[in-house]
């Protein structure tokens, strides 16, 4: 069975060498069958993977020991879920999931846009091949998950930070978005390498981008989920280095997803737009060689490897590449159309963009300072979380509340007077709800009331718009509410679902806010013995026993704890430690008791467990933490119903492009 | 063995547009005319234009965009608007005549 997966992986280097080789000359020379031999290529290349992925997957729920990567992330009694996320839990497997990844998305990109943007896809397959060949590399030529070894009785075991749910699918939602972004930027690059810089590579990645982003933005609140309930701290966000890795071409990309927008309604930003979509694809390069090079210390990173110079490399390229094709295209790349006024929709989103961009390269700083201080003065220099939350202030805020200006402007220019008649109810009620704020208490910190204050501001914009909206079209076609409602969203999806985004960032604010400008924490000032209780805000907690039991691969050990707020009994809560025998590892279970009509946490570390029975605590009271996780809900809500497939539009593109010409279907697959 | 046969597959997928059409009429990618970019461009500067208008006056009539400023912007979008369509008009019309001429 190595075998098949060994060859099979050569088999893709070949075929993306292949793509990178024939589908380049194709597409210089002008030989049809050559490009739609490459798109085969590149086809296969998927198919390919996927055979050396079932390799490994068979190999991990066969118990196959003699695979050393199966050895070295799995036990004969680990849980069949975790077996299957083993996959990915090591650096050859991760890199194999990015490939599997990859190629099945280089696949489905050619295939969709074989008819709408066929010259463009012809220097779009070399791209692609060339992305994957790099990643074949890594896993033919410097870590391969089919190295064998003599098969010991037993494995060593899934890492238990690992064994958790949200790991099973929070790298999956992470590496969809990652290598996502590898389609707009082969698009992007195809078409400035085909010199056709019209509008086709944004079309035809339109809903690429969104998918991607959404699946990183996704899976990074999985992963914060992840580390609020295993890592045991008591936060979700860190400002670690695997995490940021996983921000900045989220950011990059959500900078992207509003300039395009200038592109696609005043034709401006071309140079611009191509730039984002460079930096999103090599920051998801970056992060992915932050993450399994191993350069970095980090709770995300399972891995220390030899891998970083060869990643380091492929980022140097494709930063160079990116930055030589937008330099030999900025010719065709210029536009006529000028910014008319600061006070506009585009100038609007230009600052968005700027603010965005700002706080992207502020956190690539701050990531790559201890790298580059090692590097330059010999002493790794780690730059701390108040850097990082100043700047998420700094920019933060005033991208709160531009969320809420942006699209109420009109486009080209605005008066200043016209914009006070629109934002005069949402300005309004903001500050009603600061001044009632203050007087709840809220001043105690002033980032906190900014925030609620400003996404106040946008939550009231976002309704009033829906309201103007429905009302505008039930005065026009005299429709019922629903009615109105449900055909003013269907026909503007874009724009609505846009703003159910907004709304899910909002919350997301909210949250964040809440749960760290507000919250408490108290520790126990010696271990508690059974019996005795500890108070934080209106909460008591006694400490009432300590269990002991088998899990399927571990010893679980729980305290149990009375919880009581006011006079009322809120039940128990369990908090403790799991002791894996395999692993020879002990992880933090923590207590959570979720207020869902508030949406406040109540979290519980059990920090020692001490022999004699007693039990160090700590406790935190998070405001409104759960509106973080519920702004994930209405995040891909507000995606989807921007993705969902408008047959009007697609019918006026199908036109406009019905004249490009043929680049030989007759032979496709 | 299942090597093997995975390499004959990929490798029958990759040589399928030869072994289907050993000898073509013409094997040249098709290209765009420097006439077909021209008029993709026209089209995407009258979709804009159109689009524009369109947002414009759905803008003003949600009250999103006030009085002044519609009056202000709607002129140059107009404007945009029928320049785009004079262009790709005048497009087509060089094309019949070419046609007509070619005929």
């Amino acid at each position: 069975m190595p075998d098949l997966g060994r060859a099979a992986l050569i088999l893709t280097l070949g075929l993306c060498v292949y793509a990178v080789v024939a589908g380049g000359a194709a597409a210089m020379l002008g030989r049809r069958r050559l490009a739609l031999s490459a798109r085969n290529a590149l086809y296969a290349a998927f198919g390919s993977t996927l055979v050396a992925s079932l390799v490994l997957w068979a190999a991990f729920l066969r118990d196959d020991f003699s695979f050393a990567y199966v050895a070295g992330h799995s036990s004969r009694d680990l849980p069949f879920a975790y077996k299957l996320s083993a996959f990915w839990g090591g650096q050859e497997g991760s890199l194999l999931l990015w490939l599997l990844v990859l190629t099945a998305y280089a696949a489905i990109a050619v295939w969709l846009a074989r008819r709408k943007a066929r010259d463009l896809v012809v220097w779009v397959t070399p791209v692609l091949g060339g992305i994957a060949a790099a990643f074949t590399w890594l896993l033919v030529g410097v870590s391969s998950p089919f190295e064998t070894i003599a098969a010991p009785a037993d494995g060593s075991g899934l890492n238990p930070s690992l064994q958790n749910p949200y790991m099973v699918i929070h790298p999956v939602f992470l590496y969809l978005g990652y290598v996502g972004l590898a389609v707009p930027f082969a698009f992007a690059m195809g078409s400035l390498l085909s010199g056709r810089t019209d509008e086709r590579w944004i079309v035809a990645t339109r809903r690429w981008t969104i998918v991607a982003w959404t699946a990183l933005g996704v899976g990074q609140l999985l992963g914060a989920h992840w580390a609020y309930e295993e890592v045991g701290w008591g936060g979700y966000y860190a400002w670690d280095p695997v995490e940021n890795a996983a921000l900045m071409p989220w950011l990059a990309a959500t900078a992207y997803l509003h300039s395009v927008m200038i592109q696609e309604k005043r034709g401006m930003l071309r140079v611009w737009n191509v730039t984002l979509v460079g930096l999103a694809f090599c920051l998801s390069l970056f992060g992915t060689f932050l993450t399994r090079s191993g350069i970095v210390s980090s709770i995300h990173s399972f891995t220390q490897s030899s891998i970083g110079p060869w990643f380091l490399a492929f980022v140097v390229v494709a930063v160079v590449f990116t930055v030589a094709m937008i330099w030999l295209r900025l010719p065709q790349l210029r536009t006529k159309a000028k910014l008319e006024s600061l006070v506009s929709r585009e100038a609007s989103f230009l600052y968005n963009n700027l603010l965005l961009v700002a706080l992207c390269l502020t956190i690539l700083w701050g990531t790559a300072w201890p790298i580059l201080s090692e590097a330059v003065r010999g002493e790794s220099v780690v730059v701390g979380r108040p850097y990082y939350d100043f700047f998420l202030r700094v920019f933060g805020l005033p991208l709160l509340l531009l969320m809420g200006i942006g699209p109420l402007i009109a486009w080209r220019r605005a008066s200043l007077r016209g914009l006070a008649r629109v934002f005069v109810w949402p300005a309004g009620i903001a500050l009603a709800a600061g001044s009632l704020l203050i007087a709840l208490g809220a001043g105690s910190s002033i980032p906190g009331l900014v925030a609620y204050t400003f996404a106040t501001f946008v939550l009231a914009t976002i309704a009033l718009e829906f309201v103007r909206g429905t009302s505008a079209r039930r005065a026009l076609t005299g429709e019922a509410v629903p009615t109105a409602f449900g055909r003013l969203v269907g026909r503007n999806r874009r724009r609505y679902g846009g703003y159910v985004v907004h709304a899910a960032i909002v919350l997301l604010a909210i949250g964040i806010a809440g749960s760290s400008a507000y919250d408490s924490v108290v520790e126990s000032p010696s271990p508690l013995a059974r019996g005795e209780s500890l108070a934080i805000g209106d909460y008591t907690l006694t400490y009432r026993e300590l269990r002991e039991r088998e899990g399927a691969n571990a010893t679980e050990i729980r305290a149990v704890l009375d919880v009581r707020r006011g006079g009322d009994d809120l039940g128990t809560l369990e908090a403790g430690k799991n002791a894996y025998s395999v692993e020879q590892q002990v992880s933090n279970e923590v207590g959570i008791r979720s207020d869902l009509l508030t949406g406040e946490d109540l979290f519980v570390i059990a920090e020692r467990v001490y022999e004699n029975g007693t039990v160090q605590f700590r406790v935190f009271v998070k405001p409104l933490v759960n509106l973080i996780w519920l702004a994930g809900l209405v995040f891909v809500l507000g995606s989807l119903i921007t993705l969902w497939p408008d047959a009007r539009e697609e019918r006026r593109l199908a036109t406009r492009y019905a004249r490009t010409p043929e680049t030989a279907d007759r032979t496709a697959t | 063995m299942l090597g093997a046969a995975l390499a004959v597959a990929v490798v029958l997928l990759v040589a399928l547009p030869f072994l289907r059409e050993p000898a073509p009429d013409s094997d040249r990618l098709g290209e765009l005319a420097d006439a077909d970019r021209r008029r993709l461009d026209a089209e995407e500067a009258r979709d804009r234009a159109l689009d524009a208008l369109r947002e414009l006056e759905a803008d003003h009539r949600a009250g999103r965009v006030s009085d002044a400023d519609y009056r202000t912007v709607i002129g140059a979008v107009r404007r945009d608007a029928a320049e785009a369509l004079r262009t790709l008009d005048g497009m087509e019309a060089g094309t019949r005549a070419n046609g007509t001429k070619t005929a």
